[in-house]
């Protein structure tokens, strides 16, 4: 499944290999403008991306201002685990959530989920921002926000009925959160509000969940009872892909592990993947040809026009 | 002050323009945007004057277009200044929406001899001309500025309440919006074509400065006053019709009292705006001053009232030798905590009227009551003290002050979590006994 980690040494992954920054697809759509499927080797090959994974990339590059940040991402993930995303800042893990979502554009490369394009799987999707990104004085309730889960299920122009609002209390019940749901959610801890955002990815009922650092600055409580209800979505065949900070916990919460620095280093199971050797691939520096390049490609573009 | 129907009208037209524009402004502030009001507002000039200039006419349809048009124009340029340009998105969208005014303005100067439009009305716009300018609305001669603000109002109010659910979650979230198929980006244009199109219709009565006033002070004075969204929208619309109001019998009475003629009710809208929000600054419920004040002298009286009982219990505790006259507890206070004066009495005075204290022969006595909640006092005091002691490198002489300050906030919980924590200790760090819980103080 893990192709691209399967074994360095073996020929197919090194010809679509995810540490590859020379690899045809990616810089060639950046120059020529034109993402083609069909012009990487690697997703020409269908059945090296089995449809039945719940979340598969497709040899992803994105770039900010043409200035890649994301190499080459190729990755199927397992169903029915929990993925941490782990890396550096500026690794480029929330633009990989986001990129997958389709908030910022692609290069080059597709995304699937359960073998079809993530436009048609919008609502196997659920998605938890980061904390920051949202005003916490917008004057709306706890349940108004986890309310927001189900809109996609009330569809346009409807209103939400008493049957979601209903559905919104329970998922905030799940999270210990039912005595706050009429609060306005400036008054509400940090913890507190990272368990709002839980409830409100609960309550959409999806069968990938991403969710962006639900571990940041929250108390010790809470942080249990994320890992308990992250453990509950995996007992229920659902996935989840993570961005985590704290290397300490990696091995006791997650099953799987990616190791991302501007690229894939590594990724598997965490009890293989996790290892001194790759850590130290990921933390110790950005590969400075990648950077080189990056910078040269951010140029070169502006300066031949 | 002389009021005819044609007053009415002046008001009626006001108003409605206040309400159509408090409800896109509402969504202008909450989303932090309320700049963009600003830059649309003075952008749609040179689509106005283009129409002005095509047509000759005012009230045109191709002018609503346009002008709308040029509006939305303005929120995109301005992510293009802001993406291609590399410049801060406020800089931005001072780039385009000044070239766009100035644009318009010589555009209108160019036409003045044509149409019947000077730039004045741009500043302040023409509210009381509007009952001059009347149409036959169902038999009865109504302003053809309030059929078309009526018209504009009924229109946002509309789209408001069935899009509600997605311009609140477009607001709040943009990004989750999006990945639940409701997308932000088009979300954010259809405000700015509502925002480009209001404008457009109160440019006419309010001109293109003071409409700024009409979509960002209702909706930011509404927001000190509630934190429901449904209720943030319906005050802003109500705060924003009697500002109109309000502004309206300004300008005929206030200069007049200070020997002027009567002034502009535009101008005067957006000042009785303006006193609406400060109004709503201090006597808002949550946010407002006064209630802040009220709390924090509700505060200091509770915590005047227990360290008066405090004093007595630690009187008592004295083995009643000391007994303190009633006038002498706020002599006493000041010498034990610095409190006294006022504050006190008005707290001795609270106490008694509790229960909690009595005056015999003079002397100011705990009644049960009173030593309960003293007990209670004094027990969170010398708990703390324990505390402080076990986990912070301090002399013991130092361990008052924090006490002192403690002792009026520890909870039920916190005071038995400290007692399990010490091994329930029976005296502070300073020998003093520690009151036991009981069955009311625990």
């Amino acid at each position: 499944m893990h192709r691209s980690l399967k074994d360095d040494a073996s020929p197919d992954a090194r010809s679509c290999g995810a540490a590859e920054p020379s690899s045809e697809s990616g810089v060639a759509s950046l120059i020529g403008g034109a993402a083609t499927a069909a012009s990487s080797p690697c997703v020409a090959s269908g059945e090296e991306h089995p449809s039945s994974s719940p979340l598969s990339i497709h040899d992803m590059t994105v770039a900010y201002h043409r200035k890649p940040v994301l190499w080459d991402v190729d990755f199927d993930a397992p169903e029915g685990k929990l993925i941490g995303i782990v890396g550096p800042n500026g690794a480029g893990k929330s633009t990989l959530l986001k990129a997958v979502l389709e908030l910022v554009p692609k290069a080059s490369g597709r995304v699937t989920i359960y073998g079809a394009p993530y436009r048609r799987q919008r609502r196997l999707v659920g998605y938890v921002p980061q904390r920051e990104s949202v005003d916490w004085d917008f004057p709306v309730s706890a349940l108004d926000v986890v309310a927001m889960g189900t809109y996609a299920r009330i569809g346009w122009l409807r209103p939400v009925t008493r049957k979601y609002k209903d559905a919104a209390l329970a998922a905030l019940s799940r999270v210990g959160m039912a005595d706050y749901a009429d609060r306005q959610i400036s008054q509400l801890s940090g913890g507190q509000q990272q368990r709002v955002f839980l409830a409100r990815a609960l309550v959409q009922d999806a069968k990938v969940y991403l969710m962006d650092e639900p571990f940041a600055g929250v108390d010790a409580a809470t942080e249990k009872a994320i890992v308990r209800i992250l453990h509950d979505l995996r007992d229920a065949g659902r996935t989840v892909l993570a961005v985590h900070h704290d290397l300490q916990t990696v091995p006791e919460y997650f099953d799987h592990v990616m190791l991302l620095n501007m690229r894939i280093v590594a990724s598997g199971p965490t009890r293989d993947m996790f290892t001194r050797e790759n850590l130290q691939k990921t933390y110790g520096g950005r590969l400075t040809l990648l950077d080189q390049a990056a910078h040269a490609m951010a140029r070169g573009i502006a300066n031949s026009e | 002050m002389n009021w005819s129907s044609y007053d009415t009208w002046i008001v009626l037209t006001g108003a409605l323009c206040a309400a159509a524009c408090a409800l896109p402004g509402t969504f202008l502030v909450l989303r932090r945007m309320s700049m963009m009001g600003d830059a649309i507002s003075h952008a749609v000039l040179p689509g106005l004057a283009a129409a002005f200039m095509l047509t000759g006419s005012r009230g045109s349809w191709v002018m609503f277009a346009g002008a709308a048009a040029v509006g939305v124009l303005t929120a995109l340029f301005t992510q293009w200044v802001h993406r291609l340009g590399k410049v801060e998105e406020s800089a931005a969208m001072g780039v385009v929406f000044t070239a766009l005014f100035a644009l318009g303005l010589v555009m209108l100067v160019q036409a003045a001899d044509d149409v019947d439009l000077d730039p004045g009305c741009v500043l302040y716009g023409s509210l009381e001309l509007a009952p001059l300018d009347a149409r036959s609305f169902f038999g009865a001669s109504v302003p053809r500025a309030a059929l078309m603000l009526g018209a504009v109002f009924l229109v946002n109010l509309v789209l408001v309440v069935v899009f509600y659910k997605e311009l609140r979650i477009s607001s709040f979230d943009p990004e989750l919006s999006t990945t639940l198929g409701i997308p932000g980006g088009l979300m954010h244009y259809g405000l700015m074509t509502m925002v480009a199109v209001t404008t457009v219709a109160a440019f006419e009565s309010v001109g293109s400065i003071l409409v700024i006033a009409m979509l960002i002070v209702p909706a930011a004075s509404a927001r000190l006053l509630t934190d429901r969204l449904w209720l943030t929208l319906a005050l802003s619309v109500a705060l924003g019709a009697g500002g109109a109001a309000l502004g309206h019998v300004g300008a005929i009475t206030v200069p007049t009292w200070f020997g002027f003629v009567d002034t502009g009710t535009a101008g005067m809208t957006a000042a009785a705006a303006g006193a609406i929000f400060i109004l709503c600054l201090l006597a808002g419920p949550r946010h407002g001053l006064v209630s802040r004040f009220v709390h924090r002298l509700g505060l200091a009286l509770r915590i005047a009232r227990e360290d008066v009982l405090g004093l007595l219990y630690r009187l008592e505790e004295a083995g009643g030798a000391r007994r303190a006259r009633a006038g002498e507890v706020a002599s006493l206070m000041r010498s034990a905590i610095g409190g006294g004066g006022t504050v006190t009495r008005l707290a001795v005075a609270d106490l008694r009227r509790r229960g909690r204290v009595r005056s015999r022969s003079g002397e100011l006595h705990l009644t049960p009551l009173g030593r309960e909640d003293a007990r209670k006092l004094v027990r969170s005091h010398r708990l703390w003290e324990t505390y402080v002691a076990r986990h912070f490198a301090l002399p013991p002489d130092h361990l008052h002050p924090s006490a002192e300050r403690a002792e009026h906030f520890l909870s039920r919980d916190m005071r038995r979590a400290i007692e399990d924590e010490a091994d329930l200790p029976t005296r502070d760090p300073h020998g003093a006994p520690i009151p036991e819980r009981t069955k009311e103080s625990s």
